[in-house]
Order: C-alpha cells, then sequence, then structure tokens
C-alpha cells in the first residue's frame, strides 16, 4: 500500500469501522504533524507505514518509548509538531521523562493503543494495561480514551487541537475492543 | 596510571566561544551549570530534569531545524540513562546533530558515586560501535580548541565526543528553573509563537 492509495477513497466514505487508520493519517497531516516517533505495536502498523512512506515527516524509530517524548520536545522547541506511538506496556516506560513536557508546558500528543484489558490472551499485559491511564493522570497527562473507530477520528482531531494550540500534553488511549483480538 | 583530565568549565567555555550559531541543548546537574556560567543566552535550552532526555531533545530540534547546528552538551550519567538513544540517533542520521559528554566518571552531582565510564565502558566507543559519523576521546583544552573548529565544519551524520574532565564539584550557576520561561525564550529566538 503507498500513501496515495491508501489515502485515496475513491470518492467513497471510508468504513471508521475498519478504515480508521487512514483517516488518522489524514488527520494528523491536517494537523501538521512533521515528526512521529514509535515504538511499533500491530494497532499502529498502518499509520507507521504510511508515515514512514511520507518524506514531509520525519520518522524515528525508537529503542524504549520514553526517547519519543523528548524527541516531542525537541521538536516543538524547534517550531515542528510530532506524534508518538506506543502501546500502553510503554506507558510504563515514558513517566519521569513525562515531566519534561508537562513542566515545561510543551504540546504532546501521544497514541496508546491497549493491551490488557480486552480479550488479552497473555496475562503480562494486563498489570500495565491496568495502569496506564492512573500513571498518565498521575504525571500529569490529560487521557482521552475511544472505543469505536469514528470516535476515535473525532477524539485525535480535537486532542491535536488541544495539544498544540492550548500546549497540552495528551494521551489518547485506543481501546483494545477497537483493535480486536490478537491472533496467537 | 592517571590520566590527564581537562577543567569542565574552559572546556565547555572554549565551545561555546565557537558556537557559531549552534543551538544548545543542556543535560540536568553540571552541564547546565557549566554552560550557564560561560554565559546565559536565549539559544540555551537548559534541562533540570528528565533525565536521558537531553540528546534526545536535540535530535527533535536537530530534524526540526536542519539549518541550523545543535550541540547536547551532556554528562555520562545522563548519556549513559540514555544508552538506547545512541542506537535512535545513529538510525536517524541528522547531519546536524554534536554531543558533547562532559565525562569526569562520577555521578557528580549526588555524592561522586563512580559511574559506568570509570569502570571501563567508553561512551565514544559505544557511538562509534553504533554508527556515529564522527566520535574521539579528549583529554586536553588544545584538543577542545581543534574540536571547537571542526565542529563548525559540515558532518557525515551525528558525532559524539567525549571530553574527560577532572572530578570536583565547582560553584553552581544557576540557570533558570522556570521551564517555560525557557522554553518560550527559546522559541522566540527561532522566530517561534510563543502560546
Amino acid at each position: 500500500m503507498t500513501v496515495a492509495e491508501a489515502t485515496s477513497s475513491g470518492g467513497m466514505a471510508r468504513d471508521l469501522a475498519t478504515e480508521w487508520p487512514l483517516e488518522l493519517y489524514d488527520v494528523l497531516k491536517a494537523a501538521d504533524i512533521r515528526q512521529m516517533s514509535y515504538v511499533p505495536d500491530a494497532g499502529h502498523s498502518t499509520l507507521i507505514q504510511l508515515f514512514g512512506q511520507d518524506e514531509a515527516v520525519t520518522t524515528n524509530v525508537l529503542t524504549t518509548e520514553e526517547e519519543g517524548i523528548a524527541i516531542a520536545t525537541g521538536a516543538w522547541l524547534g517550531g515542528e509538531r510530532s506524534v508518538v506511538l506506543m502501546q500502553s506496556s510503554g506507558v510504563g516506560n515514558c513517566i519521569n521523562m513525562l515531566s519534561l513536557p508537562v513542566q515545561t508546558r510543551t504540546p504532546l500528543l501521544m497514541l496508546v493503543t491497549m493491551r490488557g484489558e480486552w480479550a488479552e490472551f497473555n496475562p503480562w499485559q494486563v498489570p500495565m494495561g491496568q495502569a496506564t491511564e492512573a500513571a498518565l493522570q498521575a504525571i500529569g497527562v490529560t487521557v482521552l480514551r475511544a472505543e469505536t473507530g469514528a470516535e476515535l477520528v473525532e477524539t485525535v482531531a480535537q486532542a491535536a487541537g488541544m495539544a498544540f494550540d492550548a500546549d497540552q500534553q495528551i494521551a489518547v488511549l485506543i481501546g483494545q475492543r477497537l483493535l480486536g483480538k490478537k491472533k496467537w | 596510571m592517571a590520566f590527564p583530565t581537562m577543567d569542565r568549565r574552559a572546556a565547555v567555555s572554549r565551545l561555546l566561544a565557537a558556537r557559531d550559531g549552534a543551538l544548545v541543548v543542556t543535560g540536568l546537574g553540571s552541564p547546565s551549570y557549566d554552560v550557564h556560567a560561560a554565559g546565559d543566552a536565549d539559544d540555551n535550552y537548559y534541562l533540570w530534569g528528565a533525565m536521558g532526555g537531553a540528546a534526545l531533545t536535540g535530535l527533535g530540534l536537530a530534524q526540526a531545524q536542519r539549518d541550523k547546528r545543535v550541540m547536547v552538551i551532556t554528562g555520562d550519567g545522563e548519556m549513559l540513562m540514555a544508552f538506547g538513544a545512541l542506537a535512535t540517533i545513529s538510525v536517524a542520521g541528522p547531519t546536524n546533530l554534536d554531543i558533547i559528554v562532559l565525562d569526569n566518571q562520577h555521578f557528580g552531582e549526588t555524592g561522586m558515586q563512580s559511574s559506568h565510564t570509570g569502570r571501563g565502558i567508553g561512551l565514544d566507543k559505544v557511538a562509534a560501535a553504533a554508527g556515529f559519523a564522527e566520535t574521539a576521546e579528549l583529554r586536553t583544552l588544545e584538543q577542545v580548541d581543534a574540536l571547537a573548529g571542526r565542529l563548525r565544519e559540515p558532518a557525515q551524520g551525528p558525532r559524539l565526543f567525549v571530553l574527560k574532565i577532572t572530578a570536583e564539584n565547582l560553584p553552581r550557576s544557576l540557570p533558570p528553573r522556570d521551564a517555560t520561561f525557557v522554553k518560550n525564550r527559546f522559541r522566540a529566538q527561532l522566530g517561534l509563537s510563543t502560546c
């Protein structure tokens, strides 16, 4: 799939229940996202692929999620908007680094795919999955959640506005129910 | 056998005197004090926390400001916490990002406990293995003067230099602790809005 193919809906409205990743890409482009960093998750794979092919966006693959928080802070210092993609397990890695955008009141937009909360096969995902929202709120990040594709697209669009226009630190949690059961 | 080390304030002062428009990001603790002691400036971005974040803040900044050179000045402890960042930065491959590690081989802010770099880990060698374009270990101010000149030349990729400094706690020179003030001041000198 190329960016052109993915972003061309051929005049047909997208089915957001399944094509929300394509719509999210459009929403983030409309928000003028210029840098994207990530630790991969299956739920983010389409976004990672689309941004990777987008020459107008710098992408960084991370060794640990907290790196993305610092990169996003530096990007804003230099005048660019960014988004950080991770799985809920990665939120735990980010906590102290989140003091950087929180204390400097730097815009931050994180998209977090949830594990450990719905049809979870791997019990090791449950502790951090259950702690994700509380951990983010404890360090001062505003948490929004979406459970359907349509809800997610709308939530990310307004979260980008809140982050970049109001200097907020926002995490959008993408419900595991929306992502579907992982195939083993 | 004791190898020579250099005065940290003199080393930083020489690098900054030759910064030639470089944007500077500092790691928490003594590197922030060293840079502040050399002269406060709008294009200095001081960290007071977020240990492990200096080099990556520099990466995001370098990616957003490709026409400017970014110099991260941090300590061995701070860089050790960002070990993986050396892989991330190498893969990103910015040609306008230089990392200066002020290496006293100790956690100076917390009681001078010995760090990994005093026990055989060479951050310049780690960076070289990760694929940095240029790396070196420096032990004298004369070498720093030569480096200051070399930093102004175009790079093929990210560069990292370890400056072996004397382990001592100098009088603190404290940068502003108001993080939004420092952020807004930094953005303003780039012509960016300040919210």
